[in-house]
């Protein structure tokens, strides 16, 4: 069963990826706010033209 | 004097992956009604190997998940990361890059698949030649959305986009860990990976499929067009930071669920269980924030059909989230395994959750695009009524023929033999669940009125014609009417106008 062993270390090189962005995120102030952003979506740009 | 940034999103892509989203929305769920029939009359066949239910049966598959799904992540994604990051996509070549060569991409799996030149892993179908071109577009892609990120004016990086981010990197691992295989020609491979190892691989890949390719990108769209369809922002936006690195740190582990009961070491097989029970708490948890977003906007609901689609998405993925921890326990396994429960499952997913939300995000998107309003939500709301029957009538026929198999298969004799030895017994006591599913293939005609939308927005002066109807007509009198209105347009604008718009 090679492959478990395979994919247990894949898997855990992805998570263990997301955990450096989770840490960046944190560190870099991403989650200081967590309620304006939600707002911030809702407001649009007048559209000027389509291209 | 500081001077105003002017900068133009580009929305030509957007619209081209939208009308791509639509033609294989309809061509792949086509084709699943023409299976669906061959299961009630083997003999449409035809007896042409190229049309037979094997051949064709991937060909649905991959069509409505790469194809209608596939595309309908890259409208929404390109839409959103634009504006959440208020910068245009990083590279145009790269942009049409990446719409061309998926279209192509698509097209080659539906020559190939029907001439039989099959990989053999399930949703993960095609020869190698296709899979080279799948990474290499998907790292366009890529390249794309993180060069868009980094060039963003925004700083903080909104939870939509961070599903966006999960999706790109896990697919990734993903597409190259289950292909990894050996070229013996042109067109044919064999996987590195033999027997159960094998089978692993392709379950740790078929379940993360699902759950990268059919889950975490649409959770994104529904972060950003729950929110705008209905204009209020999301209920708590911490619980969706948890929702994400919760559910990216959990989805992973969960694909030997795949392989119960089967020679995959028992450790295995419970690990995969343990982490599929435990998803529940985040998909549960983004359900609820999407449905609590509409807190004090179900009035709304009532009437607005885009957020009708929405409500009934988040629900059956609320609903197919917990299901599928439930048939993953080994008991509830081994009733459902192998049958048509399994099918039902996928299912409510596939129809309510990706097709309800990429259906309620283009009737909000294209109107948008086109700088134009909603032909008729009557249209729309037709549209929804319909498709949620369609649902039922898919699902729950096929839950019923699921449970019923699996007790006829388990039924014994006194003496302790199969009381229902012969499979085709169970085959013909289900052909009426078989026949039923095939009336919830009405789910795709008036995805139609998608077109239509689109097409209306050139005949809209001709519109206030139609408001000066009254309420209630006799047919003879719409008879009347159509031919009246029977100008330029052509007959169809005549027959639209007096007996479908609401005055």
């Amino acid at each position: 069963m090679t492959v478990v062993f395979l994919l247990i270390l894949v898997s855990l090189v992805v998570a263990l990826g997301f955990l450096a962005a989770f840490l960046w995120a944190v560190r870099s102030g991403q989650y200081d706010d967590d309620y304006t952003p939600s707002v911030r979506i809702l407001f649009d740009e007048k559209q000027t033209e389509n291209d | 004097m500081a001077q105003v940034e002017k900068f133009h999103y580009d929305n030509a892509i957007v619209r081209n992956f939208a009308y791509a989203t639509m033609i294989w929305g309809l061509v792949g769920m086509l084709v699943g009604l023409i299976i669906a029939l061959q299961l009630i009359f083997p003999q449409l066949n035809l007896g042409i190997a190229e049309v037979s239910y094997g051949r064709l049966r991937p060909l649905h598959t991959n069509a409505v998940i790469f194809a209608f799904v596939g595309n309908g992540i890259f409208t929404g994604v390109y839409y959103s990361l634009q504006r959440l990051l208020k910068a245009r996509m990083f590279s145009k070549v790269l942009s049409n890059f990446h719409f061309w060569g998926w279209q192509a991409i698509i097209v080659a799996a539906a020559l190939t698949l029907p001439l039989g030149l099959t990989s053999l892993h399930e949703y993960a179908e095609l020869e190698w030649p296709i899979d080279l071109a799948i990474a290499l577009v998907w790292i366009g892609f890529g390249i794309n959305m993180f060069g868009t990120i980094l060039k963003r004016r925004e700083n903080h990086l909104y939870v939509a986009i961070w599903f966006y981010i999960a999706t790109w990197v896990t697919v990734t691992v993903l597409h190259v860990g289950n292909n990894l295989e050996l070229p013996v020609s042109a067109f044919k491979s064999y996987p590195v990976f033999a027997g159960v190892q094998d089978a692993l691989i392709q379950w740790w890949y078929g379940h993360n499929a699902v759950a990268f390719f059919l889950t975490t990108p649409y959770l994104g769209l529904m972060y950003y067009f729950l929110p705008k369809a209905a204009n209020r922002p999301v209920y708590s936006y911490k619980l969706s930071i948890i929702h994400f690195w919760a559910l990216i740190f959990i989805y992973i582990w969960a694909g030997p669920h795949h392989l119960l009961y089967t020679s995959l070491p028992d450790w295995a097989q419970s690990l995969g269980t343990v982490f599929s029970v435990m998803l529940i708490a985040p998909s549960w948890g983004g359900m609820l924030n999407g449905l609590l977003t509409l807190r004090g906007a179900w009035d709304r609901v009532r009437q607005d059909p885009i957020l009708k689609f929405m409500v009934v998405a988040v629900t059956a993925y609320g609903m197919s989230t917990f299901e599928g921890p439930m048939l993953s326990l080994k008991s509830v396994n081994a009733i459902s395994h192998f049958t048509d429960w399994t099918i039902g499952h996928v299912h409510i997913g596939a129809l309510g959750w990706n097709g309800f939300l990429t259906f309620g995000m283009l009737y909000w998107l294209i109107p948008r695009l086109f700088s134009t309003k909603l032909y008729s939500e009557k249209l729309a709301n037709t549209h929804f009524w319909i498709g949620t029957l369609g649902i039922m009538f898919y699902a729950i026929p096929l839950y019923w023929a699921g449970w019923t198999q699996s007790l006829m298969w388990k039924e014994f004799t006194p003496d302790g033999f199969l009381k229902y030895g012969n499979f085709l017994e169970t085959v013909t006591q289900i052909l009426p669940m078989y026949a039923m599913r095939v009336v919830g293939g009405t789910y795709i005609w008036p995805e139609i009125s998608l077109w239509y939308t689109i097409w209306s927005r050139r005949s809209a002066p001709a519109r206030s014609l139609a408001t000066k109807q009254p309420k209630r007509l006799h047919w003879l009198a719409r008879m009347a009417c159509t031919k009246a209105n029977t100008g330029t347009a052509g007959w169809k604008e005549g027959l639209f106008k007096c007996f479908y718009l609401r005055p």
